[in-house]
Order: C-alpha cells, then structure tokens, then sequence
C-alpha cells in the first residue's frame, strides 16, 4: 500500500513536471528551440505574482488575470527582439541567446528581490498543504490534484486550439514549413510571436504552481528548466501530450527511487531521463 | 496588364539566376515560361511571388508596385504561387492544407467545397495526412490550397513534375476549367506540347533572360526548342 502511495504521488509531481514543461515543449514543436530561459521565466512570473499578492495584498488567482497577459506581452518582444534575430543565425545562436537571458533574468531577479526564499502558499489559505484521505495510508494532496488537473486542461486546450482553430492551423504549418506558409499568406514572424506568447504565457501559470507549491528564490529557475527538459525529452520532444506522460514517468521514477532509497529521488529521474534519451537516440527518434 | 515585371534580376548568393527580364501579362491569359533546367524561370516565378528577392527591376501589379513588398503581403493583393515540389504541410490533412489558407487572400468562390468540385480526386482524401498521398493528389492540394486565396493571378511551377500521364491528364483538366473561369495563369512547364496547347503566349528563357516570345497559337515546337537550347542566339 505504501508502495501504491508512492507511486500516486510520483504520478500527482509528474503533473506539476508536466506543468512546467507544456511551455518548452511547445516552443519546441513551434520553433525548434530549447528555451534555457524557460526556467528563469517561469520563476519572474512567480516573482511579478508574489509581488501582487505580498505588497498589493491581491489574491493570486487573481493577480494571474494581470500576470499571464504580461507575460503573453513580454513572449511576443521576446520573440521579436531576441529569438527572430537569433533564429537567424542557426541552430546554435537561440540556445545561447536563451541560455544568456537566463543569465540576466536569475541575476536581474537576485539583485531586485535578494536571495530570500519566499512562496505564494500563505496567501492561498489551507489549499497548499491540505489533502484527501483515500485510506490510512494513501493521501491525496489538494494542491497536487489541482496541478494535475491544470496540467492536463492546459495541454487539451493547446491541443485544441492546434487541431481547431485558425490559428492553430496557422502555427502548426509554421512549425512544419516557415518559408511556405508565407506563400499562403501568413507571416512566419507574427504567428512566431504569437507562440511565443503563449508559450509565456503557460509559463506564467507554471510560475503560479510552482510559487504556491513550494518555495522559490532568484535561482530556483535551473532545477525547473532541468526537470522540464526531461519531462520533455522522456516523452518525446515537442508531443504535447507527450510531455504528460514524460513527467509522469519523471515523477514516478523519482518517488520510487525514493522509496528505495531516500537520496536515490533525483537520480532516479535523471537515469530514466537518460535511458530513453539513449534509447530514442538508437532507434533515430529524438523528435517526436 | 495585370503584371509587369521590368528589368527583373536574381541571384542566388554569387549567381544570378534572373537577368533583366521584363514581361507583361494581360488579364485572363494564360503565359507559358519554358526553358531548360537552371534557366531562371523558378527564380523568377519566386520573384513576383515575393518569395525571391529582387536584386534589381521591378514587380508591378495591376498597376501598383509591389517589388518591395514580402511573399504574405502579396497574397491579398490576389498572387498566389503553386511552388516546385509542391510544398504540402505533410503532417495536417487534406482539409487542413487547404483550410489554413481560408480567408488570408481575397474574398471569392474559392473554399474547401469548390475546391473539392475541381479536384474531385480529393474527395475521399479530405482526412488523409498530405503526406500519405500520392502525387496527383498532392499536386491537387497544392493548387487547392493556393486557389484558396482566390488569386487573380496563379503561378503554378512545373506541375506536372513526376506524376503520371493519368495524374498530369486530371490536373490539366482541372486547369482547363480554371483557365475558361478567366483566373490569369503564369505556368512554368517542361512538356512544351502541352504547354503550347494550353497558353496563349509562350516565353522562353535561357541562362536567365527572355530569348523567345510569341503568340502559342502561331509558335511552333521547333521554334522554342531553338531558343531552348540557343540555338541561332
């Protein structure tokens, strides 16, 4: 049973990996790039959201309203000052574009908020730490149930908004084929902007989870963009449901290797991550 | 003239590809632009689409210049290129090549429905991956998804390249119908018979410029073939 208990929490923290990684594997899918800011952006929005809550005492739920289209804005000039020069420049140049903002956004963030731990968990009253009894020995966290569930209509809203709608359309042709879908009248650059947006504004939602489940500094971003990757890279890069999957199977091996040995949990993670890495690198399938 | 590119050039890094061409096309007429392979005329076709940068010359359209507008800014206008190796979005349906150009050109007949009626070939294929078609039908969707812009002027690039009789026959029937509603057609073509059957004027280029023109109906196979491959030039 404890081992039953262990593996439902494995599946409850691959919901928040897969929170977290709905961002980077959508840029991916849209524009080929690793985004190594992911993780120094989804803590800003965690930073812009404790900001709201803690000097302007607005609830966080509702300081999203505010945050998510800001951080929608800030993906478009993203998109349009840093990642549309440098996608010109080959493959290598958006990584180490990336790789600076993230640089510049942990160092920005350290030197305007110091390096003290904070988290939304205060504002949201008893929902970060209350739960569900399923049996004695089985319990399900509130917060964790909600992250799940959030990641899940997250990814089925993208999906649905690729397989439907016009825009969808639009992005989906301009992942396969930037050059030709100026030939039907769509601008590569505007829909890239609006990827990017969107991919922000995901993180933004991301940044909010992350701040009310757990504590989060100036340099919490690494440890985020690292599980993100896995998660994305274990199922599959740029399968958005694939990337449910890849946190689940993250978050699962993570609980078990704990469960074997508590300092086995991040190593656990990270040889599942490499196992499939090399497998999919063997069977010549590292996209999904 | 619907179009008139003047004094055209292209290159392709240190060669150029498109050597002062200036050519005028009426509206409702169908021009023929034949010539050997590397002759220019995909450059050039690129060119009034705004997928190839001029490097010199000039683009008009109905009158306006729009040499320095890009390829998605032209569509509107009424230009709508069918590209070399058709270019299919290969992981979207049928439906969805043709849907992702609905209503980002001009309004008109042209939508998932007409289009099907021209190409019926397309019909049973509507939910089929791109990718999973053949080359008629592919070659169907491209020009589907192009008309889906209902352009006033369509540059169809060697569509019949590797299809077979019976594929190139559907499409030229297609065409045909096309040709008769009075859309203004710029059609480069490697079958010089079927190409003088279908145009009324025929041009051909070598090495980037024009070195033939003429009426098709008062141009013979031999006469092209002559400029074709320079002969008396």
């Amino acid at each position: 049973m404890i081992f039953l208990n262990q593996l439902l929490q494995g599946v409850f923290l691959g919901g928040y990996y897969a929170l977290i990684a709905c961002s980077l594997s959508f840029l991916f899918g849209v524009m080929r790039i690793v985004n190594l800011a992911h993780g120094s952006i989804v803590v800003l929005a965690a930073f812009l959201l404790f900001v709201l809550a803690d000097r302007f005492e607005i609830s966080p739920w509702l300081a999203l309203i505010a945050v998510v289209p800001a951080m929608a804005a800030l993906g478009w000039l993203l998109q349009r000052f840093v990642l549309d020069r440098a996608l010109r420049g080959g493959l290598l140049v958006p990584l180490l574009a990336t790789f600076g903002l993230a640089i510049v956004l942990d160092n920005a963030l350290f030197e305007t908020f110091g390096a003290d731990t904070r988290s939304l968990s205060p504002f949201i009253g008893d929902l970060s730490f209350d739960s569900w009894s399923l049996t004695d020995d089985i319990t399900v966290g509130k917060m964790d149930v909600l992250i799940l569930g959030s990641a899940v209509a997250m990814l089925g809203a993208v999906s649905l908004l690729l397989a439907r709608t016009r825009i969808g359309r639009a992005i989906r042709a301009t992942a396969e084929d930037p050059g030709t879908v100026e030939l039907i009248g769509i601008d590569a650059r505007a829909v890239y902007g609006m990827a990017t947006a969107l991919a922000l504004a995901m993180a933004a939602v991301a940044g909010a989870f992350l701040a009310m489940r757990a504590t989060f500094d100036p340099y919490t971003g690494g440890a985020q963009l690292i599980f993100a990757f896995e998660a994305v890279a274990i199922g599959g890069f740029g399968s958005l449901w694939g990337t449910l999957w890849g946190g689940i199977a993250l978050g699962v091996a993570q609980n078990v290797g704990a469960s074997i040995d508590p300092s086995s949990f991040f190593i656990a993670g990270h040889v599942t991550f490499l196992a499939v890495l090399v497998g999919r690198v063997a069977l010549g399938r590292v996209a999904a | 003239m619907l179009l008139s590119v003047e004094q055209f050039e292209a290159r392709h890094g240190l060669l150029q590809a498109v050597r002062g061409v200036t050519l005028h096309v009426a509206a409702g007429e169908t021009l023929a632009l034949v010539g050997a392979n590397g002759a220019g005329k995909t450059t050039l076709l690129r060119g009034i689409a705004g997928a190839h940068k001029a490097s010199a010359g000039r683009v008009k359209f109905d009158g306006t210049d729009i040499t320095a507008l890009p390829a998605y800014a032209r569509v509107p206008l009424g230009i709508a290129l069918v590209p070399e190796g058709r270019k299919l979005f290969g992981g979207m349906t049928t439906q969805d090549n043709l849907r992702v150009a609905e209503r980002r050109g001009r309004p008109g007949k042209w939508n998932v429905e007409t289009v099907v009626q021209a190409f019926p070939q397309l019909q049973p294929k509507l939910t089929a991956l791109a990718r999973n078609l053949s080359g008629g039908q592919q070659q169907a969707v491209a020009i589907g998804r192009a008309l889906m812009s209902n352009p006033r002027l369509l540059l169809l690039d060697e569509v019949s390249l590797g299809l077979s009789p019976v594929a190139v026959e559907q499409l030229y029937a297609s065409l045909r119908g096309l040709m008769r509603d009075g859309t203004t057609i710029v059609l480069v073509e490697q079958d010089l018979t079927r190409a003088l059957a279908v145009a009324d004027r025929v041009v051909c280029m070598l090495e980037g410029r024009v070195v033939f023109e003429g009426l098709a109906a008062e141009t013979t196979r031999e006469e092209v073939l002559s400029a074709y491959f320079g002969v008396g030039t």
